[in-house]
């Protein structure tokens, strides 16, 4: 449980660490809050040889009302969304969902946009952003891109991130509705954690809603289309049963 | 109480806060890895990635070749270091197969995770790298993972045995009795469990430094051990290194729970490698090697059957157990069953027994003592058993342990395996246990909650525990072969400047011994606690001990402590008679000091007896100087704590998951000397008994695989798993010590496990389920739940 070898360079400016990130090409890795990255790096899963700390671009921590969608930093912590009274005003099931990561350690360290990047299936705050459909703010040598949740997140571990590109910005859109499923004019998003490679929109669930069935029976069809692996914690036989029951509750919970 | 009868003002039973912990919270305790050794070589351990397979070849050219590197070894090159393998020190009966186990494998590895070549490096991270690039080739052979499949010998862990089975042990005073309560009986209860294998987690790793010392070939060893003085003896035969050449520190030690009651291959290891090298040698575990190389507990498949007559009474009980000894025997490993053999009739007036143990070798982590070894694994299969026969007879839990209760007129009992239980009160603390817990509001919300067919079912459930501990009586210790003594040595002396100082042979690694300790000196001496040094877990400053395990401090330990206390105030008191020209029974102590009786300003302070005791200027003629005196304590007994505890659970029927709402403990540890250290032992405790039932399960695939590795895999829980712990006690004194006390170290983990089992079963009682393996997963839940199915739902 001793990583392998690695310099380390803690960077003052976007740029900085864009240029670094030029130079060393995935030999570099970047370090926010690093609660997935150097549990990665201690079993030797993660090998990168330049680690860039970019835990100190203050300038990337905010929560800040944009018009139609609230604007979240990149290394904004996770205690930072928890007690924010933007989002608990306009986007609250972020901040809840945020107060249910780990424990107090965890959410004093770990950003959102780590959580965003790292791309685990299992990490909860990006199947959030994927219900709300959320867009990504993205910097790289050619300047800055968005992009939008539902094609963020393309393998176990794998986003649209190019090794060369920065997260910088999250930008979701205002949700006044507390519970697991976000509610937005109307439409229902419900997205699924650990339900397959990537966080998963629960599509057949939305359609059921938008054509008007009830929550029971839109509940019921949570788990269609998804291929759940099975692990020491669950079989995809019961994480598929268990999909059907926490999305139900969920939007019972959003309903009421 | 007797402390108290001895006259002095009693700090003894108070809730005094520990003397240990400023040290440990403000981070100023040293573990071994916080040691500072100037120039020590850091070594790597290059471990088995197979459950069972030969050993090809060893090349450690690669790791050689990194700049670093010091020297590598293959276990071949090591052979000749050994004088003897790693000891056993507990052949449970004459024909018990032991195969040799070397600290570095040298033909063969038979568990993932054991040694087979040692990097040694000038840093742990050039270790780390040196040890992955060590290339060994192995065949790879079957796995022997099924405790089942194990005992039937289809394949083999050490051919040369012939066999996996290790050793049978059995305890069947009366075989006539037991067959005709079972020929007689009403209602008969035949259980099959599932001991799974756990892993102790302490909060510190093991660690280990071997330090040369600079002439006269000797060694000081540091480890991270709960015996010290133990692993001194077996270092000396196992390296063929004199006793007086070696010294065994153990500094601040982060919690132990059996796991570090051994002696282990990494502690042989270094210190070869400091004699070879001529060099400080170190290294320290991590997360991942603790869950494969650090012995795991429990690890049995029990088979428990109750006769009983037509009210429930239980007539006779018949164990027999498959217990899995893992690859190879450490330290105690054989006989860990054997410390729950004579408690499988529980708490019970049980008058026919019989028991019988099948020690099986299996490719695994070899197992050993944890927390409880052998009676939690007792104290289960009784407590869910009763259970079951409370079921059969159609009677409340409540009841049908009533019935069975050793009563309290029969101490001392003498039990049907033989043993004499000290004291108890087991009605009482039951009795006490339902009132805390609100028995009967908890089986009326029950039943409220199955009428409006609620999806979140309460259980609650009961254990009624007792358990033997403080061990031991050396003549038992003998009787069941083990290889040493259970007494336990004191020293103490007050210092020319009035300073007590108190030497003892047990070893604390988190039970607050310095604080205990002290207490009883200073209750005895009329001191404050503040007064009192308390030596420990040095061989060189405290030559004589057995050590720390079993909960046996208190009672072992802290009786040995009270006693040399009782003899230096005597000979205090002769001195001070002496000087005062008085009779010594006209002497009075108070507060430190002795008075005349009638006339206190003819007064010796404590302090001033032990300067005169120093100067030796006017002593009593043939009175030796100095105010010392050691006494080595050998108990004539075991203590035999008790107590129920109440589990109270909810379960959710459509996600499996159960969640603990409340848990109630009443615990009879006899006397206490501290309250909050006893709450703090049965609270540790009890979570740990939890977890066994709720969310512990070392995993092994079917290749012999360890998959719970890490923290992420294997749940130990934190405050935000547990309820608050509602904790209640009685106490009923032991006979067989001075103080009165019992032990308390294993008694939460001993009943926990039981109460929480019951109570998930009782609350799936509407689906027809009546066992469930652990833990209890909210798969497992679910399966059960429906496996049984819906339509059998009352
Ligand atoms: C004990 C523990 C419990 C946890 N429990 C939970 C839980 O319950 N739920 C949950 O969702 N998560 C949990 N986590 C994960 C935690 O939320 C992580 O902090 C988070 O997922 C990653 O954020 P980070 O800032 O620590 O990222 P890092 O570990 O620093 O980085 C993670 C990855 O993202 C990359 N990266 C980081 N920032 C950026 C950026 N701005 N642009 C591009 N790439 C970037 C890194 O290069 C790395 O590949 C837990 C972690 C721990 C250690």
């Amino acid at each position: 449980m001793i990583p392998v070898a690695f310099d380390y360079q803690r960077v003052s400016s976007v740029d900085e660490a864009l240029g670094l990130l030029a130079t060393h090409g995935d030999e570099a890795k970047l370090l926010a809050g690093g609660h997935s990255l150097l549990p990665l790096m201690k079993l030797r899963l993660a090998v990168p040889s330049v680690l860039v700390d970019v835990g100190r671009l203050h300038d990337l921590s905010y929560v800040r009302d944009a018009g139609d969608h609230v604007a979240i930093g990149a290394l904004t912590r996770h205690r930072d969304l928890e007690t924010s009274e933007l989002l608990a005003a306009q986007v609250p099931i972020l901040a809840h969902v945020a107060g249910q990561v780990g424990d107090p350690q965890v959410r004093h360290r770990g950003t959102i946009g780590g959580s965003l990047a790292h791309g685990d299936p299992a990490s909860d705050l990006p199947a959030v952003v994927l219900a709300l459909g959320g867009t990504l703010v993205a910097r790289g040598p050619g300047g800055e891109r968005t992009i939008e949740a539902r094609s963020f997140f393309e393998g176990f571990l794998q986003t649209a991130l190019g090794p060369d590109e920065l997260l910088t910005e999250i930008r979701v859109p205002k949700a006044t509705i507390v519970g697991a499923a976000a509610v937005r004019n109307g439409t229902t998003g419900v997205a699924l954690v650990n339900m397959g490679s990537t966080p998963l929109r629960a599509s057949a669930t939305e359609a059921a809603l938008a054509a008007g069935a009830s929550i029971g029976d839109a509940a019921a069809v949570a788990a269609e289309g998804t291929e759940p692996s099975g692990d020491l914690n669950a079989s995809p036989d019961f994480r598929r049963h268990l999909a059907t029951v926490l999305v139900r509750r969920a939007l019972e919970e959003a309903a009421s | 109480m007797t402390v108290a009868d001895a006259g002095v003002a009693g700090v003894v039973g108070t809730p005094m806060t520990r003397r240990e912990d400023p040290g440990l919270l403000s981070g100023e305790a040293r573990f071994v890895d916080d040691l500072v050794v100037p120039g020590a070589l850091h070594v790597g351990l290059v471990r088995s990635p197979h459950a069972n397979a030969r050993i090809r070849s060893v090349d450690t050219s690669a790791a050689m070749a990194l700049p670093g590197v010091v020297a590598a070894f293959s276990g071949a090159d090591l052979r000749d270091e050994w004088a003897q393998p790693l000891p056993c020190a507990w052949p449970v009966t004459p024909e018990m197969l032991n195969p040799a186990h070397l600290p570095l494998a040298v033909e063969h590895a038979r568990y993932a995770g054991d040694a087979v070549a040692a990097v040694v490096a000038e840093s742990a991270y050039v270790a780390e790298d040196a040890a992955a690039l060590v290339a060994v080739d192995y065949d790879v052979l079957p796995a022997v993972v099924d405790l089942e499949d194990a005992v039937a010998d289809r394949a083999l862990v050490h051919p040369e045995l012939s066999t996996n089975t290790a050793y049978t042990w059995e305890l069947t005073p009366e075989p006539e009795a037991v067959e005709r309560a079972f020929a007689e009986a009403v209602h008969t209860v035949s259980e099959r469990y599932v001991q799974q294998r756990l892993i102790p987690e302490a909060m510190e790793p093991r660690g280990v430094c071997v330090v040369p010392q600079p002439f006269g070939d000797e060694y000081t060893v540091y480890s991270a051990t709960q015996i010290p003085h133990i692993l001194k003896v077996m270092l000396g035969l196992s390296l063929g290194v004199a006793e007086t050449k070696l010294r065994v520190v153990a500094p601040a030690v982060g919690g132990g729970f059996g796991s570090k009651l051994n002696v282990y291959a990494e502690e042989l290891l270094c210190a070869a490698l400091a004699r070879r090298l001529k060099r400080p040698v170190r290294w320290n575990e991590d997360r991942t090697e603790n869950a494969q190389a650090t012995i795991q507990g429990r690890g049995q498949i029990q088979h428990i059957e109750l006769a009983a007559d037509g009210d429930g009474k239980i007539r006779a009980v018949r164990v027999r157990l498959l217990a899995d000894m893992g690859a190879y025997l450490q330290l105690v490993t054989p006989g860990i069953p054997l410390l729950g053999a004579f408690l499988y009739h529980g708490a019970y007036d049980v008058p026919a027994y019989s028991f019988v143990c099948t020690g099986v070798f299996t490719t695994k982590t070899p197992t050993d003592a944890y927390r409880g070894a052998g009676r939690p694994e007792a104290t289960y299969a009784i407590e869910r058993a009763i259970d079951a026969l409370a079921g059969k007879v159609g009677v409340d839990p409540a009841e049908i342990r009533r019935r069975n209760f050793i009563p309290r007129e029969a101490f001392p009992y003498s039990s049907a395996p033989g043993l004499v239980f000290d004291s108890g009160d087991y009605e009482g603390s039951l009795g006490k246990a339902l009132d805390l817990a609100g028995y009967d509001d908890l089986r009326a919300e029950q039943r409220a909650r199955r009428a409006r067919g609620s999806t979140r079912h309460l259980g609650v459930g009961l254990s009624s525990y007792v358990e033997m501990c403080g061990l031991a009586p050396s003549r038992v210790l003998a009787s069941l072969n083990y290889s040493a003594g259970g007494w336990e040595a004191a020293t103490v002396r007050i210092l020319p400047t009035g300073t007590a100082q108190v030497v003892t042979g047990t070893s604390p690694h988190g039970q607050g011994h310095v604080t205990s300790w002290s207490m009883i000196v200073a209750d005895k001496l009329g001191i404050s606690p503040d007064e009192v040094e308390v030596l420990h877990s040095d061989t060189a400053v405290a030559p004589h001990g057995m050590d720390t395990y079993g909960s046996r401090s208190v009672s072992v330990g802290g009786t040995a402590v009270f006693l040399a206390a009782e003899r230096v105030l005597t000979k205090a008191r002769t001195i001070a008679a002496h000087q005062l020209e008085v009779a010594e029974e006209d002497l009075e102590l108070s507060g430190g000091t002795f008075a005349v009786r009638g006339s206190p300003e003819r007064s010796m302070a404590l302090a001033t007896i032990a300067f005169e005791a120093f100067t030796a200027h006017n002593l009593p003629d043939g009175l030796e100087p100095t105010l010392e005196a050691s006494v080595t304590w050998d108990p004539p007994n075991f203590t035999f704590p008790f107590g129920t505890h109440v589990a109270v659970v909810e379960v959710d029927e459509e996600t499996g998951r159960v969640d603990l709402v409340r848990y109630v403990a009443v615990d009879d540890c006899g006397e206490q000397v501290n309250p909050l250290i006893v709450e703090g032992q049965v609270h540790g405790g009890i979570v740990q008994g939890v977890a066994q039932a709720l969310w512990e399960e070392a995993v092994y695939d079917q290749d012999g695989n360890l998959l719970t590795t890490t923290l992420t895999d294997y749940l130990v829980p934190s405050a935000a798993e547990v309820p608050s712990i509602e904790v209640g006690r009685t106490v009923t004194p032991s006979p067989t010590n001075p103080m009165g006390v019992k032990g308390v170290g294993e008694t939460g983990t001993i009943a926990a496990t039981p109460a929480v089992m019951n109570a998930v079963i009782d609350a799936l009682a509407p689906f027809g389920v009546r066992d469930l393996d652990m833990p209890a997963t909210p798969e497992r839940v679910w399966h059960a739940i429906r496996g049984i199915g819906q339509e059998g739902r009352q």
